[in-house]
């Protein structure tokens, strides 16, 4: 079951084509020209190889001829090589130099923090009550470069978003940074590049690029704790996740404060749940609750027994959750 | 030592010839051969015996690894399958690619040398037969040790190169990883005692003659990976160790809430894990280097650039290890230099592959069986060498790495460069090791069946990972644009599959009923086609002296340095002797005693591996005592013989012989 996106292959992690941002257009070109010239020596040495293999040749005296040592093939050879991978190492220096820092300071600092399957994010701020966290979803403004911390909960993960930048392993113990910048509105994708354990398979993020007005104003919306209503039935969900649900995961401006589990405060605002695996419609979520441990094999999160009752309002609370 | 005090215990050997059939020829076959029977099957300490040992139980193994590949296969062939839970895929890629580096890609090259090595160099045997026995005993146990958990379902499962903390007790409870932890320990001790064999082998049991600069490039090749795994397995083995401590005895090595750092790690796996790359490639250039001039009807061209740009290939590659962590978020400066390193690494490369081409334009190629694996393979060392090329540059590496680009890199330079060669070059020694000649039809067919199936299966892996598709993931969603490129790679793996099997096919078969092959039956240059086929237990009646690097084709090439005495040498029959030479001359040194068939090897190997069994499941008292059983294993081996004191220290050099 994977409905995180449309039916059709789409190919988001095209980096090969694509590129949406400096941190990963320079690479992109770079790919370009190493396939080429690796593909231009790969059709000369193959073609040497079958005129060697079939070439006219001396009728045979019986004798072994070894008159031409045939050294010159060597030299020819490894000199063109050495000329051609040195050219090549240069430009992949220069390459490296143009991605390792921003062309300007960058205007945003999130870290990211691995867990095992999902990506903790949190928003940085001068002033620290105007920090606030997400998960699994990224939101930046178009344009300028962003700067991401990479932290790891527990094991090993890769934090990879590969339209917009190369990747970087998130280490336990270890803070490692990493830029990067989209120029055109829209959605990438990401996904865990290190083996992970059971579920590496289920990893992904979603880096959302907006003008900076939208920006601004998805900022605000996140740094607000959730407002809730009292209908009955609202109260009745809220009553089930905070029995069922409150142990792991957190909504602001609640009792919930669990801290092992994505943070819920504006579910409703996120397009993909459990790790970028599922589609956030109520169906879906009704599903993952219910059926976790089939949908996703291993994952912390358990599945559920709810009765359907309980189950109606739950998802009746969560879609308060805006 | 030149001169013994007491004179009278100098022994000059005697020269002479020991035609087949010759009092002298039924003399030696009594002195070295093995009873038959069982006990003779423990026992036995024949370099030949245990080279086919090793061949075949790598090829089981090769067997198990390509199975393990093919389920895997299935499940990938299309998006969403659930054919394997995550946990069983997580065992079968971690157990794929364990058996496929250590149980197959070095242990089959080390079937080839220990088989070839006395026979190219005109020995009678390896220089420490016993170690030999022990090493693939040992060989043999850690690989039924690291399978020992599979059938509970407890086989190792977080990858071949096992990051901490994943590996941690903490994250992974059960024996899977202690399993391998130990398990990598124990073989490595057989790869240490395997190379020190191979390195002491080729500076002391050359040939009169063979002068350093006349021996075959597969002895430069496992020379090298030798004298490299004798640096990188300790490296290793302590790293599993720790591991091992930090699992079961609480040590902190790896423990980051201690102090412990995961990067070490990574550090240690990666300083060992390349230099075994080259390892488990050089031995089988050093294959294709060898045999393809035969099927060229000319020397190899240029000896020495290829045996120099070996060696570098080795030197260089312990300054690559990093380029597997490029992204760990070292400093750009650092990835800088060990960047610019990976791709100054393709240039000896260069020189291989230039050499080989231009052997083949100027020889006069016949188009047999091992000749076509290995004109193959040079295509394929070019395209894994490219790729390589690729994923050395640090930006692209940043994209590239953990995906399908690499999968793909990888496949192409270990079976490009190892299977292909081994395929190739079993066809090419089979009549050696069995008197027979391999079918070559068949031969032909498996070829071309292996050859398209193994691109229409590991090119696309290409693409696959310039979509994105990282690795070891168990399954994929239907629209992330992968699902073509993995239904023909799952294709072209069964394709290739089906033409080994056609190999393995034609094995059998002409086993039984294939042609009787000659000494020679290629027409090859080297030392070990001088002999009978199969080879009699002694190998050479007499110990020859060598005056070329092709001792057999001197009647058709002059390289300047007269000829060959191969029917007249040393005879050397007072018990199981052969010859020791000097280090880089070859010029006769000292008689060898060599000795007799022992139970040793098999009682140590075994009860060594029980010690490591007993440490597996906390079993103590066992360990204990399987401590002592190993030391009693090891005392018998030293005990003291009359047979094999080195009482004749010294030879009087005959020069009108030895300077031939």
């Amino acid at each position: 079951m994977s409905i995180a996106l449309p039916e059709e292959e789409i190919a988001p992690l095209n980096y090969f084509l694509h590129s949406y941002g400096p941190a990963s257009t320079p690479t992109l070109h770079l790919g370009w020209v190493f396939a080429s010239i690796v593909a231009m020596v790969f059709l000369i040495v193959a073609a040497l190889l079958i005129a060697a293999l079939v070439h006219k040749r001396q009728p045979d005296t019986g004798k072994i001829d070894n008159d031409d040592n045939g050294l010159r093939w060597i030299y020819i050879g490894t000199g063109i090589s050495t000329f051609l991978l040195f050219g090549m190492a240069v430009y992949a220096l220069l390459t490296l130099n143009a991605i390792t820092k921003p062309p300007q300071p960058p205007a945003l600092t999130l870290t990211i923090t691995g867990y095992d399957w999902w990506w903790k994010v949190e928003y940085e701020h001068d002033d620290p009550r105007l920090n606030f966290v997400t998960a699994n979803e990224i939101h930046i403004p178009v344009g300028v470069p962003v700067l991401v911390k990479l932290k790891s909960a527990d094991v090993i993960h890769a934090f990879w978003v590969p339209v917009l930048a190369g990747k970087t392993q998130m280490i336990p113990g270890l803070i490692n940074r990493q830029w990067l910048q989209a120029d055109i509105p829209g959605i990438y994708r990401g996904e865990c590049t290190q083996y992970c354990g059971l579920q590496h398979a289920h990893m992904a993020l979603e880096v959302v690029a907006q003008s900076p007005a939208e920006f601004r104003q998805w900022q605000a919306a996140q740094r607000k704790p959730a407002v809730l209503s009292s209908a009955s039935d609202i109260d009745a969900g809220r009553k089930t996740f905070m029995d069922h649900c409150s142990g792991c995961h957190s909504i602001r401006g609640t009792e919930a404060v669990g801290a092992h589990a994505p943070d819920l405060t504006h579910l409703k605002s996120r397009r993909l749940i459990a790790g970028g695996t599922f589609v956030n419609t109520p169906e879906q979520q009704k599903q993952w609750i219910a059926h976790a441990q089939e949908l996703k094999p291993g994952a912390r999160m358990p599945s559920m027994v709810l009765s359907p009752a309980e189950m109606a309002s739950l998802s009746a609370f969560l879609s308060t959750l805006d | 030592m030149t001169d013994s005090a007491d004179s009278s215990l100098i022994r000059v050997p005697e020269v002479g010839c020991a035609p087949r059939g010759s009092d002298a020829e039924i003399r030696l076959a009594s002195l070295w051969e093995t009873p038959p029977g069982w006990r003779g099957w423990l026992s036995t300490v024949d370099h030949k015996t245990i080279g086919l040992r090793y061949l075949v139980t790598a090829f089981l193994f090769l067997l198990l690894g390509g199975i393990e590949a093919l389920i895997m296969r299935l499940q990938l062939a299309r998006p969403d399958q659930t054919l394997l839970t995550p946990e069983q895929y997580s065992q079968l890629f971690t157990m794929h690619g364990v058996t496929m580096i250590f149980l197959y890609a070095l242990p089959v090259l080390s079937g080839f040398s220990n088989y070839l090595w006395p026979l190219m160099l005109g020995s009678r045997d390896m220089a420490f037969p016993r170690l030999n026995a022990l090493s693939y005993w040992l060989f043999l146990f850690a690989g039924l040790f690291l399978y020992a958990s599979f059938p509970l379902g407890q086989a190792p499962n977080d990858g071949w190169f096992n990051y901490v903390p994943l590996t941690d007790r903490l994250y992974n409870t059960g024996p899977n990883i202690d399993v391998y932890a130990l398990g990598m320990v124990l073989l490595g001790i057989s790869t240490t005692v395997g190379s020190i064999n191979f390195i002491v082998t080729l500076f002391r049991m050359r040939t009169p003659g063979m002068s350093i600069d006349r021996v075959p490039i597969l002895v430069w090749g496992t020379l090298t990976a030798s004298v490299a795994n004798v640096f990188a397995i300790p490296v290793v083995s302590l790293a599993f160790f720790m591991l091992w401590l930090d699992r079961q005895f609480g040590t902190h090595f790896f423990d980051v809430v201690n102090g412990g750092k995961p990067l070490l790690w990574q550090h240690l796996f990666w300083m060992f894990g390349h230099p075994w790359v080259y390892a488990v490639v050089l031995p089988a250039m050093g294959i294709v280097s060898d045999a393809l001039p035969t099927f060229c009807r000319r020397p190899l061209v240029g000896y020495a650039p290829v045996a120099l740009s070996t060696m570098a290939t080795m030197l260089l590659g312990f300054g690559v290890w990093i380029h597997h962590m490029f992204a760990t978020g070292l400093p750009s400066l650092a990835l800088s230099f060990f960047g610019a390193t990976s791709m100054v690494i393709s240039i000896p490369s260069a020189v291989a592959v230039f050499a080989w081409i231009a052997t083949i334009w100027l020889g006069r190629p016949v188009f047999n069986t091992p000749f076509l694996f290995f004109a193959g393979f040079v295509l394929l060392f070019v395209i894994g060498g490219l790729s390589g090329v690729m994923v050395a540059a640090v930006p692209l590496d940043f994209q590239l790495n953990e995906t399908y680009f690499v999968v793909a890199h990888l496949h192409y330079v270990l079976l490009g460069i190892n299977v292909f060669p081994v395929v190739g070059g079993i066809y090419y020694w089979f009549p050696k090791f069995f008197g027979r000649m391999m079918s070559e039809t068949l031969g032909k067919w498996s070829f071309w069946v292996m050859f398209i199936g193994f691109n229409a299966g590991f090119f696309p892996m290409h693409i696959a990972g310039l979509l994105g598709m990282p690795r070891r993931i168990y399954t994929y969603a239907p629209n992330m644009g992968w699902n073509t490129v993995n239904l023909i790679t799952s294709v072209g793996a069964f394709v290739f599959a089906a033409g080994l099997l056609l190999f393995l096919v034609n094995v059998v078969v002409s086993l039984r009923r294939g042609a009787l092959a000659a000494e020679n039956p290629w027409a090859a240059p080297t030392l070990e086609w001088a002999t009978p086929s199969p080879p009699p237990a002694y190998n050479f009646a007499v110990i020859p002296i060598i005056a070329s690097r092709h001792p057999l084709w001197e009647d058709w090439v002059d390289e300047g340095y007269g000829r060959s005495s191969l029917e007249t040498g040393y005879l050397l029959m007072e018990g199981r002797e052969t010859l020791g030479t000097t280090p880089l001359d070859a010029r006769p040194d000292v008689i060898l005693k060599m000795p007799d068939d022992s139970y040793a090897p098999f009682f140590l190997g075994l009860f060594s591996s029980l010690v490591f069994a007993g440490m597996l499941l906390h079993a103590w008292d066992f360990t204990g005592l399987m401590v002592m059983a190993s030391s009693l294993s090891l005392i018998a081996w030293l005990w003291p013989s009359k047979a094999l004191a080195q009482r004749v220290p010294a030879i009087k050099t005959d020069k009108g012989v030895a300077h031939v």
